[in-house]
């Protein structure tokens, strides 16, 4: 620690020093150690088994991991608050069954996209109102929402699953082949939503004030930010993620099914904390949630090309989950000494 | 609106920077500020004393903007204002310290020192999407810590890898980077041990130095007599004398604050006898409350005796 009553000026930095910085910056940085995780799995995976390492089984995980991917962006956002989203995967799920009844009936594709949207960015508003108005805890809120959901999909699908065929819904499902390698549209959505959320974030008074707020509510209120608006906002923008993860699941599987996603909202939280977001809300980044995607996404894959049964593949993440957050309480109580 | 038209009614003394008279606040039953009077001068530091539930942390609210007052006026530069939120008050150059260090721990010192006031990048990157200058903010927060002589090597540094201290320093950095017209220090040393206070005061004395005027609520007497050029003591909801650390010794002062004795057994008497050439008789200085103050003219005749320091 510097002795800050020391009168005299700080001396000029010269560049060694300027470079111990930058060095230091990066080791402290906190996408060092998810990027090390996932580095570590591709190669382990790479060296014990002949099928992981190639091209169509890199296409094949980024396919599987767009939903949960876009789901962990929405869940990451939240995070960033201190709140959690246990409803995302039926908000999507609504959103899918939403998007495909009215198809199945009828009706105009491009409108059951804004109507599916309209719905999940509706639901994510009620989550965000709750929180904020109602002072309520977003962990009770979204448990609440998680259940009335996935009722509501379910009494509106009655109890049956809506087949997709219609392109435009599909549309995310489609590719291009490039050097034998199928690259779906899903998977450069994927890549689009988390840039423009990365520079929303890092680079926004909005993204300043959605760390802030989280980070410490009171001095961001001190500061003249708008707390409860700027917590709004992260779930409204959450719920058009949502949205969008709806279509892109129509995109991977052509079946709406009220069933389906059960597991999602866990899922999308493990992604955000393998990824180094904290759960108690204003550290973290959506780079870090696309490489714990990823991880998450490798490690089922690997496992199941290296014949590991499915249960290890659970526990595995289980194990990654915990140690992500031991490091995660490890380095708050370094910082708060 | 000139200075001027409000300072000819005041003799030859300056209008104060920020004036509140009888202010009255109530909380239900209780009255947690009663006919509270208060003036701050240009360029000095006032020390604002009281002990636990005198009704200090109402008035230093009423003043930042944070409450709003039942009855009473507040003149800044002499012009009445009615601040409805922090952020009115700040808007109009008054800035606020907190003891509890309201900074965001884990953003960096220059998020830090522009949370709520980011500079945006120019044209419609900045103007719509909010689009921030992160080297400009970086650039001009290195700046303003180097002028009050913090020393911080990176201002990319996240503030909790600060000492407690330095933190502070952080917070009243960007209090003085914003404050056009003063700078309201709650308890800022409250948190801190010795030396790391040492280190803000240090602060305040070149922030002050600067010719802006610090408002500074404390509860630590050696602190106040070290730092301030008069002290404003409250008591049961009201400003009971304003004293100077340099006729009154911290016992007064203490006596004073808890009742044990009246501002005249101390010495002091009324500012109205003293107002001429009060320099030259020491022990001059109790002020009474504005709840003794006779006829229609108080509200301007109870300001406060001319300033002493000799800045």
């Amino acid at each position: 620690m510097t002795d800050a009553t020391a009168a005299d000026p700080p001396p000029s930095v010269p560049g060694p020093t300027e470079r111990r910085e930058a060095l230091g910056r990066a080791l402290r940085n906190p996408l060092l150690g998810p990027l090390a995780a996932l580095v570590a799995a591709v190669a382990i995976f790479t060296l014990t088994t002949d099928t992981f390492a190639t091209a169509g089984n890199a296409s094949l995980i980024l396919q599987q991991s767009i939903v949960i991917g876009t789901l962990a962006l929405g869940q990451t956002l939240i995070i960033l608050t201190a709140g959690i989203d246990l409803a995302n995967g039926a908000i999507a799920v609504l959103g899918t069954i939403v998007m495909a009844k009215y198809v199945v009936g009828g009706g105009d594709p491009l409108l059951a996209l804004v109507l599916g949207l309209t719905i999940t960015v509706v639901l994510g508003t009620v989550s965000g109102l709750l929180v904020t108005r109602l002072g309520l805890p977003p962990f009770i809120v979204t448990l609440g929402m998680l259940t009335v959901v996935f009722a509501l999909a379910r009494l509106y699908a009655e109890s049956r699953s809506y087949p997709v065929t219609d392109p435009l819904l599909r549309f995310w499902g489609q590719g291009t082949v490039v050097g034998g390698v199928r690259i779906t549209w899903g998977t450069l959505l994927l890549i689009v939503v988390f840039a423009v959320f990365w520079f929303a974030l890092s680079r926004t008074a909005w993204g300043r004030h959605v760390y802030a707020v989280g980070n410490a509510p009171e001095a961001a209120r001190l500061a003249g930010i708008k707390v409860s608006r700027t917590i709004l906002s992260v779930y409204m923008a959450a719920g058009a993620l949502y949205g969008i993860a709806a279509w892109q699941a129509l995109g991977r599987i052509p079946n709406a099914d009220p069933n389906a996603y059960q597991t999602a909202n866990l899922d999308s939280i493990t992604a955000v904390v393998i990824g180094g977001t904290s759960l108690f809300g204003g550290r973290g980044s959506v780079i870090g949630t696309l490489i714990g995607t990823l991880i998450v996404g490798v490690l089922r894959s690997g496992l199941t090309q290296a014949g590991i049964d499915n249960l290890y593949q659970d526990l595995a993440t289980g194990v990654l989950v915990i140690v992500a957050v031991s490091l995660d309480q490890v380095s708050r109580r370094r910082a708060a000494r | 609106m000139s200075r001027d038209d409000a300072a000819t009614h005041t003799d030859d003394r300056p209008t104060p920077v920020l004036e509140a008279r009888r202010l009255t606040k109530s909380f239900g039953h209780v009255r947690a500020m009663v006919d509270a009077d208060f003036e701050l001068m240009p360029g000095e530091v006032l020390a604002v004393i009281g002990d636990n539930g005198a009704g200090k942390s109402t008035l230093v609210k009423a003043l930042s903007g944070a409450l709003i007052p039942d009855q009473g006026e507040i003149l800044l530069e002499g012009h009445p204002v009615h601040f409805r939120s922090p952020l009115e008050a700040r808007g109009q150059g008054i800035e606020t310290v907190y003891q509890d260090l309201a900074v965001a721990p884990a953003l960096d010192i220059a998020s830090n020192l522009f949370l709520g006031r980011e500079i945006r990048r120019p044209g419609l990157l900045g103007t719509l999407l909010r689009v921030v200058d992160a080297r400009a903010m970086r650039t001009e927060a290195k700046h303003q810590l180097d002028a009050l002589g913090v020393r911080i090597p990176d201002v990319r540094q996240p503030v909790e890898s600060l000492s407690g201290g330095q933190r502070q320093s952080v917070a009243v950095a960007r209090a003085a980077a914003f404050g056009t017209r003063l700078v309201i220090m709650d308890e800022p040393t409250a948190a801190l041990g010795v030396r790391e206070s040492g280190m803000v005061l240090d602060l305040i004395r070149r922030i002050s130095g600067r010719g802006l005027p610090v408002v500074l609520i404390s509860h630590n007497m050696p602190q106040v007599f070290d730092i301030a050029d008069r002290i404003h003591i409250h008591r049961l909801g009201s400003r009971v004398a304003v004293v100077s650390p340099r006729t009154h010794t911290m016992a007064d002062a203490v006596a004073i604050m808890t009742g044990a004795a009246t501002p005249d057994e101390v010495g002091g008497r009324s500012h109205f006898d003293e107002r001429a050439g009060r320099r030259d008789r020491p022990g001059v200085q109790g002020e009474p409350t504005s709840r003794a103050l006779p006829g229609p003219d108080g509200a301007t005749d109870h300001g406060l005796p001319e300033q002493e320091s000799p800045r």
